[in-house]
């Protein structure tokens, strides 16, 4: 990660260097017009989010300088965010950069639906079954899990662990079986 | 003298019983934690951060304390037994680190750490007790202008130290200061960006996106590329350094600690900036004979007194001024929040016994690190040696019982689970996620002290230019923006971020 950032900051500075990599650069998957794919992605986020924010805050109330209303804030950090965004598009279309690479596509997606299920699951199903779910969708992300008897001892011992030290412990209301199997 | 009578009064609550136990509880847990590769002092902190909810202000604080610098120590083993550094700072610690460790010294290469560490740890917090009342007490004739003047400075300095793109460095602080406006206003009662959930009423739990992005976000990168690590050795021998080892890590740890103290007080990176420059220093001064890269003892002694002294010397801004230097310290300041402590300059006189007992145990967790890490260096092993993909599901775990246990709403959870996606787009295109925290923390502060500025001056700006102290930190922080786009010290901050090759 460190000397991807620096290649990407000395490419600013050292035009030859720059050469040399927009050629690996085009070689990737990032080919055509946009030069530098992680400026441009950032750009778009920056103008997205900023430009969705500042839509938002008209609806705040501006006021003015001495008495400044719940929008004033707001428009001004979206506008700069939008500002920033659109610097960072224009740079790249002229400064080229590394392609962005593989996105971790499945390993992501099931994380990210282990924490959702975690949610859904903790007060309907229970701690129980919202942690076995969680696990289980959690480790698929992993090529080298493999659902063996360590593994298996190591969720049982995961979950009393979890109940004892958190819903016996600690206090946290999570219901160890969930209204779905009544209460 | 009053800094003894003080000093007196800190080591009377942090000696306390139940304060060495939550000092020494923090320590370990922080260090078991921080030895798990990929998991760094924000995402430890913010995991065990519920845990400390239930109790009494200090002990809670002197508990998160213990675990910052307990997931630094363990950063650092992690970096030098499988070279597999768990936060930045401990990056250059492996360069020197890892090749002793090769060398069958990993034994000396851990105690000159900790030794370092120690030493640093001490330096440090005499300086905190020396300097923070006499900040306080400036601070205290600091109006709304002051402290808006100063966040922006903070936020600038921010930016400078961050490695990385300036431009993204700028757009994420500015993504988190809007993120952290979500919530209702607390001036006109307008629920801004809460899109009609009573959840988001409140704004976001920082804790939530601290574990979004810096714990979920994390897993997911590491699931890219799941390279099986080997652990060097399982048995680590030979711990004490011999006299001529003392000998050659006596400079470096003094330098390092010096170089450490002055850049942890700065905003952003300090830490990380430290442990860079203080290698950078010693490959300066060292003789031609000294073999860094190659497991030189000089290269580990520098860096790990230069992180920790940063590491100490942070506590200053955040305990004098209540504004974080990084992302460490704007999790202290939600914990202090969480426990009804308004962080400040108020807090040294209003709370003398919190204030300086978490100052006393800051020397306290220290020594705890350097007595208990060394005997348990074995365990700590057999935790590193436990295959991340049997971790990453209960890191999960934790994440989630965590955040659902701030406010008991699942709603939390699938924030999290927004923030990890988030966090792990702004890792593919290079966005680093620090700033963003500090954005975060920092916004509801900034618009609030612009807004009474502003209320005073009657709407004139000017107010923030024409008062002198304001005048003078927006002045520093303009100097600092045009000093680093000038050529000649961008190089130089390209080159302090790359010494590792």
């Amino acid at each position: 990660m460190w000397e991807k950032q620096m290649a990407q900051d000395n490419s600013r500075d050292q035009p030859k260097a720059a050469m040399a990599q927009s050629a690996s650069a085009e070689s990737g998957h990032a080919g055509g017009i946009i030069r530098g794919p992680k400026d441009f992605w950032t750009g778009v986020i920056y103008v997205l989010f900023g430009g969705l924010a500042f839509w938002i805050a008209r609806d705040y109330g501006f006021g003015s300088a001495s008495r400044m209303g719940p929008g004033y804030f707001p428009s001004v950090l979206g506008a700069l965010l939008v500002l920033i965004g659109v610097i960072s598009l224009v740079r790249s279309f002229i400064v080229p950069a590394e392609p962005l690479g593989a996105f971790a596509i499945k390993g992501g997606f099931l994380i990210i639906l282990a924490t959702v299920l975690f949610g859904l699951l903790v007060n309907r199903a229970g701690l129980i079954i919202a942690l076995l779910a969680l696990v289980l969708v959690s480790a698929a992300a992993s090529e080298k899990f493999r659902f063996d008897w360590k593994a298996t001892l190591g969720l049982i011992v995961l979950i009393a662990f979890c109940a004892l030290v958190f819903v016996k412990g600690l206090g946290v209301p999570m219901p160890l079986i969930g209204t779905w199997f009544g209460e | 003298m009053d800094i003894i009578s003080n000093l007196w009064l800190g080591l009377q609550t942090a000696a306390s019983a139940t304060n060495l136990l939550y000092c020494l509880l923090g320590v370990f847990l922080g260090t078991a934690i921080g030895v798990l590769p990929g998991l760094g002092p924000v995402a430890t902190i913010a995991m065990l951060l519920p845990v400390t909810f239930g109790l009494p202000p200090i002990s809670a604080l002197i508990m998160l304390a213990g675990i910052y610098y307990g997931a630094q120590y363990g950063g650092s083993t992690t970096a030098i037994l499988v070279n597999l550094p768990g936060e930045s700072s401990s990056v250059v610690t492996a360069l020197d680190g890892y090749q002793m460790a090769r060398q069958g010294q990993a034994g000396k290469a851990l105690a000159t750490a900790a030794i370092g560490s120690f030493f640093a740890g001490t330096v440090c917090t005499l300086l905190i007790a020396l300097f923070s009342p006499p900040l306080a007490e400036v601070a205290l004739s600091f109006g709304p202008a002051e402290y808006f003047s100063l966040m922006v400075l903070g936020l600038v300095a921010s930016i400078v130290l961050a490695h990385g793109s300036l431009l993204h460095a700028l757009g994420m602080i500015i993504f988190g200061l809007i993120l952290g406006l979500v919530g209702t206003d607390v001036n006109s009662g307008v629920a801004r960006y809460s899109f009609g959930l009573p959840e988001l009423a409140d704004g976001i739990n920082f804790v939530v996106v601290a574990m979004g992005v810096f714990g979920l976000g994390e897993i997911i990168g590491n699931l890219e590329h799941e390279a099986s690590r080997t652990v060097m050795l399982k048995k680590v021998t030979g711990l004490m350094p011999a006299k001529e080892d003392w000998m050659r890590i006596i400079g470096p740890i003094l330098r390092g600690t010096a170089l450490g103290a002055v850049l942890g007080i700065l905003p952003g990176g300090g830490a990380m900036l430290a442990s860079f420059s203080a290698y950078a220093l010693e490959k300066k001064v060292a003789k031609p004979a000294v073999p860094f890269g190659k497991g030189a003892i000089e290269g580990v002694a520098a860096p790990e007194a230069a992180n920790n002294a940063g590491a100490q010397t942070s506590f200053i801004p955040m305990l004098t001024l209540g504004i974080p230097s990084n992302p460490v310290m704007a999790l202290m300041i939600g914990a202090m929040i969480i426990q009804g402590i308004q962080p400040g300059p108020s807090v040294m006189t209003e709370q003398p016994a919190l204030f300086w007992g978490l100052i006393a145990s800051m020397w306290i967790g220290n020594l705890m690190l350097l007595v208990l890490n060394l005997p348990l260096i074995g365990l700590w092993v057999k935790m590193i040696s436990v295959p991340y993909h049997l971790l990453y599901p209960a890191i999960i775990v934790f994440c989630a019982i965590g955040v659902f246990s701030l406010s008991n709403t699942e709603m939390d959870v699938y924030f999290m689970a927004g923030f990890g996606l988030l966090g792990y787009i702004f890792r593919k295109i290079d966005a680093e996620p620090a700033p963003m925290l500090l954005g975060f923390i920092l916004g509801p502060m900034m618009e609030e002290f612009l807004r009474r500025a502003l209320l005073l001056s009657k709407g004139s700006p000017m107010v923030l230019v024409t008062r002198p102290i304001s005048a003078t930190m927006l002045a520093l922080a303009l100097l600092a923006l045009i000093a680093v786009l000038t050529p000649a010290l961008q190089k130089k901050r390209e080159q302090a971020f790359h010494e590792e090759e």
